[in-house]
């Protein structure tokens, strides 16, 4: 398939992992920011060929991962009030608030209250509010930078058509400010960043040449693909050997530096910068978007008062936290695999299709491989 | 089944004095599922005459040589009812044969229990009729028997359609999954995945192009041939519907106590199914098929396998993707990119609900 498998060409892979060992005199330690891109490190065996040479650490670029469990709650509040229905991405569905997920709750729906329905992009919530007239459709706006841009133009989609019973729960993140907080933990283990490729196509990567200064650490943008992610590497461990803090673009044929203009504008307009509570790091500061103003109107929280929602449970055992902080890798938190896994889940990573958790348990190398005929 | 149930030629008379008969509705309605007049109509005048006229007793008589008896039963209730490549009745009528003809048998008749929604345009219920026809006049086998009910709008989406499906062993040797055997041979009939991601597709009106097409096809030709001409050197072939490869190779690691071993380069996925997955997030591995099956062979018979496959349309596009070696810790692995064996997960939940 044409601009796929260009990108995974085995013996391309091979080479460049030849290259990374050849080129690194330590091992070296990157994060990987996106939970796209730790689920293809792991899928294609990229991070047990680096093993010994390059450490990867799997950042907190899961969406799902790090919404927090006060707004699923919220989310749950308003999927339960009579008259709404609830529109969210599938993967959301799943997620444990601090005490159930949206999957819960709309089990338990009847005619009026419970109405939980998955989309595959924002502008079709605002179709099912133009096909549900005497409904409230809330759309669950989770993600990063990445899924702004559509959301914003589902609110100037919504008042283009004059819809009244249309509203967004917005929890949008930005990523740049995450891993400002993580640097500035002193505890820090990463010496090099690849950058969320995906997040850099819409925002550029202009702002991360202060943060590279600021912390002398090298930032390389890397896409998703095996070869995206084995440049990108190389890349880092080029920099990293020469002493380098630079931000260096190795997923040009998406991105460029001042990103996608119309996107960043159309994101401008709906949108302001916030502070916002991530799962597992608390708040962090300009760590969001909320609803500007002039579309307040949109805002689900202003629309519904939904002040009675259900105290916050603190007994979340799930150590998310510190996986996605890249203090502990899955396999070492004692729930992975035992009480924890992907039937059962206890966190949010080991739920989402692009948790860390998740992609240790689905793509784990085989410890008995060399057994294998 | 009921009297009623079934048209009886002789009871078409005309009776213009009952009220329900003058209803001319272009829908189903829910007298259409009562037992009276209108239900007779429904029968005399749409179902038997596509299908064929069903017995009007209780029950059927069906002759048989000596031998075994395949029996499967299976309900079908896709949504959207058409989709690229089929609808709900020749999914029905492929799906039961299916069943028969990768167990080891082929098949005679079925029957088909249709469970409507109230409101169903009787258009839609003859297109889904004739496509009944044309599946089962396809696969050689006839609807022997059958039941219709309407449930209330909201009692069910449209229509549901139940089968139960009739077959005799073929004379050639069983077929297990506990005879696997280590270093046998897994062989795909056809690039995987087209059912789920062109049901998905067209549920979610994705408006891609090119569009994704089901693979939905009756497999009998494709197993007798097979099974004929490779006798015990086969060893097992299930049809790889809901849960895809990934679930019929953890059933039969499962009842073999062996692990399957995949090589990801060698498994047939179309473009199409490969572009929707890639941007949908989904793995082929996971995902529907209905007109595509696995099976197992001995390593000595490999190649009579591929070219019996690729000698017939249904299964042209046949291919080794790999081996049951022994019981490692995972029940499937797959050999990726790198050469790096990974665990290929069992199916939790369904990522396409609704896809059969």
């Amino acid at each position: 398939m044409k601009f796929v498998d260009e990108f995974r060409d085995p013996r391309l892979a091979r080479q460049l992992v030849e290259q990374i060992r050849n080129s690194a005199s330590q091992p070296w330690v990157l994060m990987d920011v996106c939970g796209g891109q730790t689920h293809s490190l792991l899928r294609n065996g990229i991070e047990a060929a680096l093993e010994g040479c390059v450490e990867l650490i799997h950042g907190p670029g899961c969406p799902v991962c790090v919404t927090s469990a006060e707004a699923i709650d919220f989310a749950q509040a308003l999927a339960r009030r009579p008259g709404v229905i609830l529109a969210s991405f599938g993967d959301m569905l799943r997620v444990p608030g601090s005490r159930e997920s949206l999957l819960d709750v709309r089990a338990q729906s009847d005619d009026q209250c419970g109405q939980v329905q998955i989309v595959y992009s924002p502008l079709d919530a605002v179709e099912l509010a133009q096909r549900n007239p005497n409904s409230q459709v809330v759309f669950f706006g989770v993600g990063f930078e990445t899924t702004v841009p559509s959301t914003a133009l589902a609110i100037l989609q919504a008042e283009k058509l004059g819809l009244t019973n249309f509203s967004v729960l917005a929890s949008h993140v930005r990523v740049l400010p995450a891993m400002e907080a993580l640097m500035l933990n002193p505890a820090t283990r990463v010496q090099g960043f690849l950058a969320a490729g995906h997040v850099c196509t819409i925002t550029g990567f202009e702002d991360y040449t202060d943060f590279v200064e600021r912390f002398q650490i090298p930032v390389v943008i890397a896409g998703f693909e095996p070869l995206d992610l084995l440049e990108a590497i190389l890349e880092a461990v080029k920099l990293l050997e020469t002493g380098v803090a630079s931000v260096t673009n190795c997923y040009a044929r998406s991105v460029r530096s001042s990103g996608n203009s119309h996107a960043r504008e159309t994101v401008d307009r709906v949108y302001e910068v916030a502070d916002r509570s991530w799962r597992g790091f608390g708040i962090i500061r300009s760590g969001g978007y909320r609803i500007r103003d002039a579309y307040r109107r949109f805002d689900a929280e202003e629309r519904f008062d939904v002040s009675a929602s259900l105290p916050i449970a603190t007994s979340d055992i799930c150590m998310g936290a510190d996986i996605m902080s890249g203090r502990i890798k899955p396999p070492q938190c004692p729930y992975f695999g035992q009480q924890c896994t992907t039937d059962h889940p206890l966190g949010a990573p080991m739920v989402s299709s692009e948790g860390a958790c998740a992609a240790y348990m689905r793509y784990q190398v085989q410890q008995d491989s060399a057994a294998a005929p | 089944m009921t009297r009623n149930d079934h048209p009886n030629s002789a009871a078409g008379q005309a009776a213009p004095t009952c009220p329900t008969e003058r209803i001319n509705s272009d829908c189903i309605l829910l007298a259409h599922g009562e037992g009276g007049r209108l239900m007779r109509q429904l029968l005399r005048d749409r179902i038997s005459p596509i299908l064929g006229t069903i017995t009007s007793e209780d029950a059927v008589r069906i002759a048989v040589d000596a031998g075994e008896l395949a029996i499967t039963t299976d309900s079908f209730v896709v949504s959207p009812l058409f989709f690229p490549g089929g609808d709900i009745g020749s999914l029905a009528v492929y799906g039961t044969v299916n069943d028969l003809s990768v167990a080891g048998a082929d098949p005679i008749c079925l029957t088909l229990g249709l469970i409507i929604e109230e409101g169903l345009p009787l258009q839609q219920l003859d297109q889904i009729l004739i496509s009944i026809a044309a599946a089962a006049q396809a696969c050689g086998v006839s609807v022997v028997a059958g039941d219709t009910k309407v449930v209330p709008r909201g009692a069910a989406d449209k229509l549901f359609i139940n089968t139960t499906g009739v077959g005799q062993f073929r004379a050639a040797s069983r077929l297990s999954c506990e005879f696997l055997q280590p270093d046998d041979v897994l062989i795909v009939s056809g690039p995987i995945g087209q059912h789920g991601i062109a049901v998905l597709a067209a549920r979610e009106k994705l408006n891609l192009h090119p569009e994704p097409r089901s693979d939905s096809a009756g497999l009998h030709m494709a197993c007798a041939m097979l099974h004929r001409e490779l006798g015990s050197d086969l060893r097992t072939m299930r049809d790889a519907t809901r849960g895809g490869l990934s679930a019929v190779l953890h059933e039969w690691s499962d009842a073999s106590c062996m692990t399957m071993k995949l090589d990801e380069s060698k498994i047939p996925v179309n473009s199409t199914t490969r572009g929707v997955c890639e941007l949908l997030g989904l793995d082929p591995l996971y995902v529907a098929n209905e007109g595509t099956f696995v099976a197992a062979v001995k390593p000595s018979a490999l190649n009579r396998a591929l070219q019996v496959l690729r000698s017939i349309p249904v299964s042209a596009k046949a291919q080794a993707i790999g081996t049951v070696v022994a019981k490692l810790s995972s029940p499937v692995v797959i050999e990726r990119l790198l050469g790096s064996l990974q665990p290929v997960d069992e199916p939790a939940g369904a990522p396409l609900p609704r896809i059969c």
